[in-house]
């Protein structure tokens, strides 16, 4: 390896000795008195002087030797192959697509990389105004894809900005890359900032919420880490990984660069075949099996096997929503609750918190909680959470004992499981069965009337716009094109009104419910469309939007069509509920909960927001009447390969 | 404890679905007043600003709230999600507008009438 060129700040060693004689000399004459030309006599020189600080100095410092033969030439240019352009290679030949950034000193070696000897293509750098921003993009852009993104960023501000959308990614299961740049050598490091943006361990500011994380020393060791942090990344249970890239190895120029390692990736696990068919026995024999999904289906193949084990079953499916797991319009699909008080068997799929689904707490001063099971209800769990997980954090939720416990991916098992159940089933299993199929169907019916007095019985003519109004006006717009459902999901309405079927029509949530993912993963899961030519539609909560609204500029830089429909309802409603237990608990007056809870006086003109940034804005909308047309426009705006936003003022809830 | 909560979860449903028809007459009450006491104290938040409901949050109130006396009984003494309102908080009289708001709202429109709705579903 070649050094790269000298620093401003380094100093030559017979620069450096030579700099100590002439300041050994200045010494001298500063302080002796010399002959001069007058001929006047001089003052004696004294034997010994007191040495100047910069003599001083010079003696006791340590100074930085550089080696003169690694750069013959000229002085102000490296020499060899940046070692940015191997980090690169091994990026490119893992097909990423995107590395999202805030620039970032630290990182300037990759990032010259990318935009020159990349071409800024495949992985292409997309620009953000926040690394929160740039993390929640990867996100929501692998949810749509399949495929991780990476987040490149500062490994000390720009990882502390990112933090909080980490642990989104973290708690959703997701596999975002991120790569912070760092400067490990305190000798090579510029002063100043660059030097306060160093640290010694930066992964351990998020370690506890994320999978893996290396610090490669030679690129070498980069090659090898990041295959090794892609798999780990990409093995279920998906999660997050780090890199940390040294800026000398980075910035350094080498002759010659070592070979990309190979990779395969790991056959994701599936559960123990025992396992799998002592399950189908207990589901096979139950009289009301009921099967909750939450983070289940990885892909369209897990969300077809997840409807033949239903329909094999006649099974509910409970969807909670963690991904799109089953066709809404299904007979067999629900959600809620209700489901699971009436089944013998329950089979969890990948939930994240299968103690609250079989267990009701109330939040009241006593912190009630009850069973919600019939007595004698077996419990099965699926999910590849329990090959993995991590003390600190509590997304683990309750421990809640089950009665088989199969550690493996939902999606990798159901074909083992299905083909476990068929060889259970027998002739009057499958007659119980069948009547099981029919008592749905005709459930299902009576659901689509209830959906329809719901809605119109909801605030429908009222102003501010009711949710049930907003869903069912885009409904009649969206349903003959190809529309994705990309941001959150308003009380649940679409899964009620609209016709989810494929797996990438919906992305779930946030996962570590941490406010200000919404719109940044909007936009990447977004940027996932644009290259299916797809219609995203993101109903955008106003508080999330503001955390980092900057997320709209880079729609409108790198032109990603988007509707983003702003659900402004100017308050923090949650937390408007938790003011008022307290003041009700406490018997305390009830007229102060807006404060600190309430997004007005002003009103924030989304609308405007979103046009200050390149966005085409449209409202606010606050009359239900005028909601189809803005609603329309919007639409076309989207279809010319444009983002816009529309601003309807929303009830509540 | 769990037999407690049950209880309760069919008083709560039986007080919201069904009580209306009990017919109690209907206390004095002022529906404007009521309509900004419904907003002071937040019902709205929860419960929409139409009294209208929200399936995770709160429950619908309008058209055709409870009679008086199971409304009140409720608000008074829940100890569910939502927490009592006792009258030093909430007065009786600021209770009876609220109630007289809730009466005030029209009913909702009959949902074959709507064609938005007819697409709805799939």
């Amino acid at each position: 390896m070649t050094k790269k060129t000298s620093h401003s700040n380094k100093v030559d060693r017979r620069k450096f000795l030579a700099g100590v004689a002439v300041a050994g000399a200045a010494a001298v004459t500063s302080e002796a008195k010399a002959i001069l030309p007058s001929g006047k006599e001089a003052p004696r020189v004294p034997s010994v002087v007191r040495p100047s600080t910069q003599f001083a100095q010079a003696q006791i410092s340590t100074p930085t030797v550089t080696d003169h033969g690694a750069h013959a030439g000229h002085p102000g240019l490296m020499h060899g192959k940046p070692g940015s352009d191997y980090m690169l290679d091994c990026i490119k030949a893992l097909d990423i697509d995107y590395v999202i950034t805030n620039p970032a000193s630290s990182c300037r070696g990759l990032h010259d990389s990318i935009i020159t000897y990349g071409d800024n293509k495949k992985p292409e750098l997309l620009t953000v105004m926040h690394e929160e921003t740039g993390t929640a993009m990867a996100h929501g852009y692998f949810k749509v894809t399949g495929k991780p993104a990476i987040s490149l960023c500062h490994g000390t501000v720009g990882l502390q900005h990112a933090a909080m959308a980490i642990y989104n990614a973290w708690c959703d299961r997701a596999p975002v890359i991120m790569m912070i740049g760092n400067s490990l050598d305190a000798n090579q490091r510029r002063p100043g900032v660059p030097t306060t943006h160093s640290v010694q361990d930066p992964a351990s500011m998020v370690r506890d919420i994320i999978k893996w994380d290396d610090q490669p020393t030679s690129l070498v060791h980069f090659g090898e880490s990041m295959m090794r942090a892609y798999r780990i990344a990409m093995t279920p249970p998906y999660e997050p990984v780090l890199l940390v890239l040294d800026e000398d190895l980075q910035e350094h120029g080498v002759e010659s660069f070592p070979r990309i390692p190979k990779m395969a990736m790991p056959a994701p696990p599936t559960g123990n075949p025992n396992a799998v068919r002592e399950a189908a026995r207990l589901l096979v024999n139950a009289d009301n099996p009921v099967i909750v999904a939450d983070r289940a289906c990885r892909t369209q193949a897990g969300v077809n096997s997840l409807v033949q084990l239903c329909e094999l079953l006649n099974a509910t499916l409970v969807d909670q929503g963690g991904r799109m797991n089953f066709p809404n319009q299904h007979p067999l699909y629900a959600r809620g609750t209700a489901p699971v008080t009436q089944a013998d068997v329950v089979l969890g799929l990948e939930l994240t918190d299968f103690f609250g689904t079989v267990n009701e707490f109330i939040d009241n001063p006593g912190a009630e909680q009850s069973s919600r099971l019939k007595q004698g209800a077996k419990l099965i769990s699926i999910t590849a959470v329990d090959l993995y997980m991590k003390s600190n954090f509590q997304d683990i939720q309750r421990y809640q004992p089950v009665d088989i416990s199969i550690a493996a991916d939902t999606e990798a098992t159901l074909p083992s499981l299905i083909e476990a159940v068929k060889v259970e089933m027998t002739p009057a299993r499958r007659a119980v069965a069948d009547k099981r199929g029919q008592a749905a169907k005709a459930a299902y019916a009576q659901s689509k009337e209830r959906m329809r007095a719901d809605a119109a019985g909801q605030a429908w003519n009222a102003s501010p716009v009711s949710s049930s109004r907003l869903v069912a006006e885009l409904w009649s717009l969206i349903k003959t094109e190809d529309w994705a459902l990309v941001g959150r999901s308003l009380g649940n309405w679409p899964q009620r009104m609209w016709d989810f079927k494929q797996h990438h029509q919906f992305i779930g949530g946030s996962g570590g419910a941490g406010v200000g993912y919404n719109l940044p993963a909007a936009v990447g899961a977004a940027l996932g469309h644009k290259q299916m030519g797809r219609l995203p539609i993101n109903i955008q909560p106003d508080g999330d939007c503001m955390y980092a609204p900057g997320a709209l500029w880079t729609l409108a830089h790198h032109q990603i069509p988007l509707l983003t429909i702003m659900n402004n309802n100017r308050a923090y409603h949650q937390e408007v509920m938790h003011l008022q237990r307290m003041a009700a608990w406490r018997n305390r007056r009830m007229d102060r909960w807006h404060i600190a809870t309430k997004i007005d006086n002003p009103n924030v003109s989304y609308a405007k927001l979103a046009d200050s940034m390149g966005v085409a804005g449209i409202g606010p909308i606050d009359n239900p009447a005028d909601l189809g047309a803005a609603l329309k426009r919007g639409i076309d705006i989207v279809k010319r390969g444009e983002p816009v936003l529309i601003d309807v003022v929303m009830q509540p809830r | 404890m769990k037999l407690v909560i049950f209880a309760s979860v069919v008083l709560s449903a039986a007080l919201f679905a069904g009580a209306a028809a009990i017919g109690a007459p209907a206390p004095a009450g002022d529906a404007v007043k009521g309509k900004a006491s419904y907003l002071k104290y937040g019902c709205y938040t929860c419960h929409g600003y139409e009294g209208q409901g929200a399936a995770a949050t709160g429950k619908k109130l309008a058209p055709n709230p409870l009679a008086y006396p199971a409304f009140t009984g409720f608000v008074r003494s829940t100890s569910r999600d939502m927490p009592p309102f006792t009258e030093q908080i909430l007065p009786e009289q600021d209770l009876m507008d609220i109630h007289a708001y809730l009466r005030s709202i029209p009913a909702a429109p009959n949902p074959a009438t709507i064609p938005l709705l007819q697409g709805a579903g799939g």
